[in-house]
């Protein structure tokens, strides 16, 4: 039985607009609306969806960056709190977090060296931080970074030497789950993949769970366990990887996958796609059935009346969709 | 091959003077564009993609300084008088850039970016600068046209700025537009308008350059291919070719290492260990040969210049080899 490092329940987030009127009402904009999620010990997660669609503000809200309107959190069993700091301190041993630009999110008055002894400090106080700085050279070693860049500073480095750098400074205090926000986006390809290559190792090494939030389809797939689609705030499937690659069924999966270019220059002869035409007519204000409806291209008169839940097909395929199984279309 | 060019660049050289003396971002490079014809140019970011057509189009950043020619419709750019670029600039050669919201003016609505474009070259008058930015933001694809030209940049969203920044460049209908990552920072599903755009663009007998990092967007349309390596076109070809059997390993690197949504699942990516070398660093061989799978001790040595194979161009040592092996 494997432990499940986070449980998310119907988790809300929202913040607020700028009035459209003196005194009128407060208009809010509802980043994440209702989601669910668990990440088992040792399982990559991915997330994926177009920007806007709530992908960061969901991680943020679980590294409990932002607090949610409505919902639960719980890190291995215990509830998240926002006003518990001795708790979020201990969390953060476990949970930690790479950002996409990788030189941004390291201080520029501090070589690598000194960023990743500084967060091992943060995290297990100065003396037993001292006793372990051997860690931070094994920790930097095994990202891949020479010992002779140790010494150097962000703007001494490539983009991709800074992103190794970051994940020694998350992983360093050895933690169970590691959300990467867009870890590899900023990348060139090239060096994504020695990313994703070291990403793949250091899972399986330490037993690392992921959270892997990209819109690069093709990256998630070769990473992750399971993926979930967001849209709008809400999650529109959620499957293992395999299941969702090999034949997905909402309708907005299945445009977000027919809109990845192929590198082949066949397939894009023959790859014309409708359900991406209909994804740009409409890019439209809030409905009352499912968020997709305006777009999709299977939507009847109930999708924009009521909006689908998220359904379990019993082998643990989810969809919210009211037509996804009633006509699968091949892909 | 250089009969009916547009567009023809000839030993290109761009340097930048740097406190630490003089680097090199271009080195003879050399390519041409046909009307009709959507040339890619990539390679990853300090291969001098960009900086090669800003220093064609006389856009380089302080600092910089170009040599060699770029000849466009027959007309020098590059040469000491600056009117021909200065009369080509803007009005038949058209700029995208990777950014929307940076290329459009926050304070400006659409329509009057766009009209302003033919309006301040006197090329044509305020009803049919309006009747021309509605016939341009139609065919970019832009839903709801008329009520775009009331909107404010930030009205729009990212896919309909990047539409609303190529509308712009189209706005003086020219001949040769370069588009520098104009997809890099959109969604996938934008992404795929925005190739159709410039798919209709050319097919209306534009000559189009793309300047990318991404294999799948090159894939999407390009005809031809010129790729970049530490500031040097390693190879070009046929679009079809190069995808098929790249000749130069750099090529063939960058292909293996996308990630791939039909591919079996093979366990790791293939990457390409190792970086470019530094700018002022390049060794005295072939710039590649570090990092290269099939490299000989020749490459060490001595730079392989690029040589032709037909409508093929490789600087490979290994790759003459094989060629010459294989025919």
């Amino acid at each position: 039985m494997t432990e499940t490092l986070l449980r998310v329940r119907n988790l809300t987030v929202r913040f607020p607009m700028p009035r459209t009127r003196l005194l009128g009402p407060r208009p809010w904009l509802t980043a994440v609306n209702g989601v669910d999620l668990e990440i088992e010990a040792g399982r990559a997660v991915g997330l994926v969806g177009e920007s806007g669609c709530g992908k960061s503000t969901l991680a943020r809200a679980i590294l409990a960056l932002v607090a949610p309107q409505a919902g639960t959190i719980e890190w291995r069993g215990r509830p998240v709190r926002h006003d518990d700091a001795t708790g979020l301190r201990r969390m953060r041993r476990e949970l930690q977090v790479v950002f996409q630009d990788p030189v941004g999110s390291l201080d520029p008055r501090m070589s690598v060296g000194e960023s990743v002894t500084e967060a091992l400090e943060a995290l297990e106080g100065a003396q037993a931080a001292a006793a372990s700085r051997a860690r931070v050279g094994s920790m930097l070693a095994e990202v891949g970074l020479d010992p002779a860049l140790h010494a150097r500073y962000p703007h001494e480095l490539s983009g991709g030497q800074c992103q190794r750098a970051a994940i020694a400074r998350a992983l360093v205090g050895r933690p169970k789950l590691l959300v990467c926000d867009e870890a590899v986006s900023a990348l060139d390809v090239s060096v994504q993949a020695q990313i994703v290559n070291l990403l793949a190792d250091l899972r399986r090494r330490h037993g690392l769970a992921l959270l892997f939030i990209s819109h690069n389809l093709a990256v998630v797939r070769h990473l992750c366990d399971e993926v979930a689609v967001l849209y709008r705030g809400r999650v529109v499937e959620r499957a293992s990887a395999a299941a969702i690659f090999a034949g997905p069924r909402h309708p907005y999966t299945r445009a977000l996958l027919a809109a990845v270019p192929d590198p082949e220059p066949a397939a894009h002869a023959r790859a014309c796609i409708p359900e991406l035409r209909a994804a740009a007519a409409a890019e439209s204000v809030a409905v009352a059935g499912c968020a997709y409806g305006p777009r999709c291209p299977l939507a009847a008169s109930d999708c924009l009346v009521e909006a689908p839940g998220l359904e379990d097909d019993g082998g643990g395929h989810r969809t919210a969709c009211h037509y996804a199984r009633v006509r699968p279309t091949a892909n | 091959m250089a009969d009916g060019a547009l567009f023809e660049v000839r030993d290109l050289c761009v340097q930048f003077a740097t406190p630490r003396g003089r680097v090199n971002a271009v080195r003879e490079a050399s390519l041409e564009v046909r009307r009709g014809e959507c040339l890619a140019v990539v390679g990853e970011s300090g291969s001098g993609k960009s900086q090669l057509f800003l220093g064609c189009l006389g856009l380089l950043a302080a600092g910089g300084v170009v040599q060699g020619s770029a000849r466009f419709d027959g007309q020098e750019l590059l040469g000491p008088d600056s009117t021909p670029r200065r009369a080509a600039l803007g009005t038949r050669v058209a700029m995208v850039f990777q950014d929307p919201m940076n290329a459009l003016t926050p304070h400006l609505t659409i329509g009057r970016q766009l009209a302003e474009v033919v309006l301040d070259r006197g090329l044509l008058d305020a009803a049919a600068a309006r009747a021309r930015s509605l016939a341009v933001l139609e065919s970019v694809g832009m839903p709801e046209p008329e009520a775009r030209l009331r909107q404010y940049p930030h009205e729009l969203s990212g896919g309909q700025r990047q539409r609303a920044a190529i509308a712009m460049a189209l706005m003086t209908h020219p001949d040769l537009l370069v588009a520098d990552e104009p997809t890099t920072a959109l969604d996938v599903t934008v992404q795929a308008q925005v190739i159709e755009v410039l798919r209709g663009a050319r097919d209306r007998g534009l000559a189009v350059v793309l300047i990318t990092h991404d294999m799948g967007v090159v894939a999407g349309i390009a005809d031809r291919v010129a790729v970049m390596y530490a500031g040097r076109i390693v190879e070009t070809a046929l679009a079809r070719e190069l995808f098929d059997s790249p000749a130069h390993p750099y090529t063939a690197a960058l292909l293996a290492s996308v990630p791939r949504l039909d591919t079996p699942l093979a366990g790791r990516l293939v990457g390409i260990e190792g970086q470019p070398p530094a700018p002022g660093a390049e060794p005295d061989g072939c710039a590649f040969a570090p990092r290269c799978a099939s490299v000989l001790d020749v490459c060490h040595r001595s730079r392989p210049s690029l040589t032709s194979h037909g409508a093929r161009s490789v600087a490979c040592h290994a790759a003459r080899l094989e060629a010459g092996a294989g025919r």
